[in-house]
C-alpha cells in the first residue's frame, strides 16, 4: 500500500517538472529542430550498420531485451544500449528533461501512441520520411499507423498495438449464468444481473482512467479533440461522447464497478479471484494475464469488445507504443535501423514469440499468429478475435498534442464523477476546461 | 551524584521507585503508538515470505501456507542479472560518500561558527536557519538543471554532490559544539602552543563524538531513503540506489507486457530497511545523548 502512495506522490511531484520542461522546450525551441535533413537512404542505413556504433535506446517494454541480443547477434559492430529510463510518465519527464537540458538524449526512445503528438509537434523527435518510413504504409494496421502520423510527417515506428477486446472470467459468467455481453446494453445488464447475485463481484472495475475513457469514446465515434498544428478544438459533448456517458454513468450511479485502481496488486488480486468480471482492454492483455493474475488461469476467455449498434464490429485502440529518434540523437540513421528491425523485421518475431502483439499487418494474418491456441484462456485461439479487431478500429480519432498533460490532470476533474455526485459529463467538461486553460497557457490556439 | 555523600537510605524514601512512576495512560499511548509503528513493519515480514501468487490470495496480516521468505531472498538478489546487488552497492555509495562527507562539513562548520568570531557570523546563522527550512524536494529541478549544464546528471555526483549539504547537520554541530567543547580548553591548548587543527581533531573531534552520531545518523537515514533526487538526476538503472530501484520493479506490473513482481518489491522493501535497523541498534545510545544535546543551557 505505501508504495502506491508513495508512486502517487511521485506523480504529483514529477509532473511539475515536466511542466517546467514542456514550457521552456515547446516550439521554437529550434536549434536541434533545424538540422537539416540528413540523407539516409537504405543503402546508408546497411552502410551504418556495417561501420557498427553504439546507440542508447530508452524503453521499457520488456521483450526488447530480446530483440536487442537479436539485433546484436546479426549486426556484431553495433552496440545497443538498452536502458530502462522509467515507466510511461516517468520516461517522459525523463526525455523531456533530457532535451530540453541539450545532454543525455536517447538515439531511440519508446513513446506512447498517446504521447508522441506531443513531441512530435515541438519537433523534440524525428521525421522518419527521409529514412523511408513512408514506404511501410500498409505494413501496419491503420490505428497505430494513424498514431504515429501528424501533418505530413511520420515520427514514430509502431512497435505494438492494442486493438480492445473483451476479456471475460468464464467461470463467473457461467456460476450465475450470465450471457457475454455483445453490446453495451447487454453489458449494463450483466453488471446488474452479477452484482445482484454476488455483491463481491463486480462486471469490471473503473475509478477513472484517461486512458480508457478516451478509448470508450472512440469507440463509441466521438472525436472530442480536433487537431490542427497548433489549432485544437476540445469538445467532450458530440454524440460518440455522450452515447459513452450514458451508459457508463448508469454504471458508476449504480455502483456496478469495483472501486479498485488499475494496476494496482489489488486489481491483479481482483482479477483473479473473480471480483472483477470483465475486462475492456487493450489486446496485449494475454501477456499481463499469464504472468500476473496466474491464480485464474484456464477461467478467462476473449471475445469482441461489446457494441453500440447490434451487430457491429467497431473498436479503438488502447494504449501500445512506437519508437521514435529524438531530433538531438548523434546517429538516426543507426537508430532508424533498429527501429526497423524491432518493429518490421525480425524483431517482430523475438516480440511474439515472448508475449507481444504486433503491429504489422503480415504478422497480424499468419496463420501461426491466428492458430496459436492459449493454455491459459482454456486453449482458446484469443488471436483470432484479437487480429478481427485489429482491422475494425474506428477512423479518425487524433489524441492532443498535450495529452501526456491532460491525462494527468483527468482525476482532478473525471475522478470526481466516480467519488462523487459529480457526473461524467460535468466531469469531462471540467477536463475540457482544464486542456483549453492549459493549451492557452501552451501557446496553442484553443477552441 | 550527591547521593553517595548523604547516603542510600534518604535516597530511597525521597526517591518514588520507577515501578510506581508508572502511569497507565502514558503506558496505553505508548502501547498505541508502539502497534501502529510496528504494524507496518510486521505486514513487510509477513507478506516478505510469500509467493507472488500468495501475496494476492491469502489474509495481509498472517503467512501463507508456503514459506517463501528465502526463495524471494534468492530471486530478489539474481532477478533481472542480479541487478539488485548493484543498487544495494549504489547505495552504499551514496550513503558513504554523501552521508559521510556531509557529516565532515557539517562537523567542520558547525565547530567553526560555534568557537570562532568572525564578521558575517549572523548573516551566516541567518542563511543556515532558512536552509533548513527549505525541503530538498522544491530545490531538485533547480539542482538538475544546474547539474545538467555541468555536465554530471546521470553519474554518481549527481546524487552525492547535493547529499553532501546539511543544513539541519549544520546547525546541530553548531548547538551542540557550543556546549560541548567548553572556551577554557581550546584556550589553554592555545596557550600550550597547539594549532587549531591539532586542537581540532585531537581534542576538539573527541568531545563532538556524540554529536558527529547524531548528524551521521541523520543523513545516512536521509540519504539512503532518498528518492526524488535521483529520481530526476539518475536515468540508468546501473546508477540506481534501492528506492529508485525497488519503485522500477513496481512500475513493471503497470506496463503491457510486463511482470508482476509485488514479491520482490516487498523483499526487497525487507532487505532495504534491515541495514537502517542495525544502524540504529547500535547507535542508538549515541543518537539518544545527541538528541538531548543542547537542549539544557547551562
Amino acid at each position: 500500500m505505501t508504495i502506491t502512495r508513495r508512486r502517487a506522490l511521485l506523480a504529483g511531484a514529477a509532473l511539475s517538472v515536466s511542466l517546467i520542461a514542456t514550457a521552456c522546450g515547446s516550439p521554437g525551441d529550434g536549434g536541434q529542430g533545424a538540422a537539416p535533413a540528413q540523407s539516409t537512404s537504405a543503402t546508408d542505413q546497411e552502410a551504418a550498420l556495417n561501420a557498427g556504433g553504439t546507440i542508447t535506446v530508452w524503453a521499457w517494454e520488456p521483450t526488447l531485451k530480446q530483440v536487442v541480443t537479436g539485433f546484436q547477434a546479426k549486426y556484431p559492430k553495433v552496440k545497443v544500449n538498452l536502458v530502462n529510463a522509467g515507466t510511461g510518465d516517468d520516461q517522459y519527464t525523463a526525455l523531456q528533461n533530457a532535451i530540453k537540458a541539450g545532454s543525455g538524449v536517447p538515439d531511440v526512445a519508446q513513446i506512447e501512441y498517446y504521447a508522441l503528438p506531443q513531441f512530435a509537434l515541438s519537433k523534440s523527435v524525428t521525421d522518419l520520411t527521409p529514412f523511408g518510413a513512408d514506404k511501410l504504409e500498409g505494413t501496419f494496421t491503420p490505428g497505430p499507423w494513424n498514431s504515429v502520423r501528424s501533418g505530413t510527417g511520420i515520427y514514430g515506428l509502431p512497435m505494438d498495438s492494442g486493438p480492445m477486446a473483451l476479456f471475460y472470467n468464464k467461470d463467473v459468467f457461467d456460476k450465475h449464468d450470465i450471457k457475454v455481453p455483445e453490446t453495451w446494453e447487454e453489458y449494463i445488464e450483466a453488471a446488474r444481473k452479477l452484482h445482484k447475485a454476488d455483491p463481491k463481484a463486480y462486471i469490471t472495475s473503473d475509478t477513472g482512467d484517461a486512458g480508457f475513457t478516451t478509448s470508450m469514446i472512440w469507440q463509441a465515434g466521438g472525436k472530442p479533440y480536433q487537431v490542427d498544428g497548433t489549432k485544437v478544438a476540445i469538445d467532450f459533448a458530440d454524440e460518440g461522447t455522450r452515447k459513452f456517458t450514458a451508459a457508463w454513468q448508469q454504471l458508476i450511479s449504480e455502483k456496478l464497478l469495483a472501486p479498485i485502481n488499475g494496476w494496482s496488486d489489488e486489481w491483479y488480486k481482483g482479477l483473479g479471484d473473480g471480483t472483477i468480471a470483465t475486462l475492456v482492454i487493450g489486446a496485449w492483455m494475454p501477456a499481463n494475464f499469464e504472468s500476473g493474475v496466474k491464480a485464474a488461469s484456464g477461467k478467462w476467455r476473449v471475445a469482441p469488445m461489446p457494441q453500440w449498434e447490434s451487430g457491429g464490429k467497431a473498436t479503438s485502440e488502447n494504449g501500445g507504443s512506437s519508437l521514435a529518434v529524438p531530433e538531438a540523437s548523434a546517429n538516426k540513421a543507426l537508430a532508424y535501423a533498429f527501429m526497423k528491425y524491432a518493429g518490421v523485421d525480425e524483431g517482430v518475431q523475438t516480440r511474439l514469440d515472448a508475449g507481444a502483439f504486433p503491429a504489422t499487418t503480415a504478422h497480424l494474418n499468419a496463420a501461426e499468429f491466428k492458430d496459436k491456441k492459449f493454455p491459459y484462456f482454456g486453449d482458446q485461439q484469443v488471436n483470432q478475435v484479437l487480429a478481427e479487431a485489429a482491422a475494425q478500429v474506428v477512423p479518425g480519432w487524433s489524441y492532443l498534442p498535450y495529452q501526456v498533460y491532460a491525462n494527468s490532470v483527468f482525476n482532478d476533474s473525471v475522478g470526481k464523477a466516480y467519488i462523487s455526485s459529480t457526473t461524467l459529463d460535468d466531469g469531462l467538461k471540467a477536463w475540457q476546461d482544464a486542456s483549453v486553460k492549459y493549451g492557452q497557457e501552451q501557446g496553442f490556439s484553443v477552441q | 551524584m550527591t547521593a553517595t555523600t548523604r547516603g542510600p537510605l534518604v535516597i530511597r524514601h525521597r526517591r518514588p521507585s520507577p515501578r510506581r512512576r508508572r502511569s497507565v495512560t502514558l503506558t496505553v499511548l505508548t502501547s498505541i503508538m508502539l502497534i501502529y509503528t510496528l504494524l507496518p513493519l510486521a505486514w513487510l515480514a509477513i507478506n516478505a515470505s510469500k509467493t507472488q501468487e500468495g501475496l494476492l490470495n491469502s489474509f495481509g496480516l498472517w503467512f501463507d501456507d508456503d514459506f517463501a521468505l528465502f526463495s524471494n531472498i534468492a530471486t530478489a538478489f539474481s532477478y533481472d542479472g542480479g541487478i539488485f546487488t548493484r543498487w544495494l552497492l549504489n547505495t552504499l555509495l551514496y550513503v558513504v560518500a554523501g552521508a559521510g562527507g556531509a557529516t565532515l562539513l557539517a562537523t567542520i562548520g558547525g565547530y567553526g561558527l560555534a568557537k570562532f568570531d568572525f564578521p558575517g557570523k549572523t548573516a551566516v546563522f541567518a542563511v543556515v536557519i532558512g536552509a533548513v527550512a527549505v525541503p530538498g524536494t522544491a530545490l531538485a529541478v533547480p539542482t538538475f538543471l544546474m547539474f545538467s549544464s555541468l555536465g554530471l546528471t546521470n553519474t554518481p555526483w549527481a546524487v552525492i554532490i547535493p547529499s553532501l549539504v546539511s543544513p539541519f547537520g549544520l546547525y546541530l554541530m553548531w548547538t551542540f559544539a557550543v556546549d560541548a567543547v567548553p572556551r577554557e580548553i581550546l584556550e589553554s591548548a592555545r596557550m600550550d602552543g597547539a594549532r587549531e587543527f591539532q586542537i581540532f581533531f585531537r581534542i576538539s573531534l573527541p568531545l563532538l563524538a556524540p554529536g558527529i552520531v547524531t548528524v551521521l545518523l541523520f543523513t545516512v537515514v536521509a540519504t539512503w531513503n532518498n528518492y526524488f533526487l535521483p529520481l530526476i538526476m539518475l536515468k540508468d538503472p546501473g546508477w540506481y540506489p534501492l528506492t529508485l530501484g525497488l519503485s522500477a520493479w513496481n512500475a513493471q506490473a503497470t506496463t503491457a507486457g510486463g511482470e508482476a513482481i509485488f514479491n520482490l518489491v516487498i523483499t526487497g522493501s525487507l532487505l532495504t530497511i534491515v541495514p537502517l535497523i542495525v544502524a540504529f541498534l547500535l547507535l542508538q545510545r549515541y543518537w539518544q545523548s545527541g538528541l538531548a544535546a543542547g537542549s539544557v543551557k547551562e
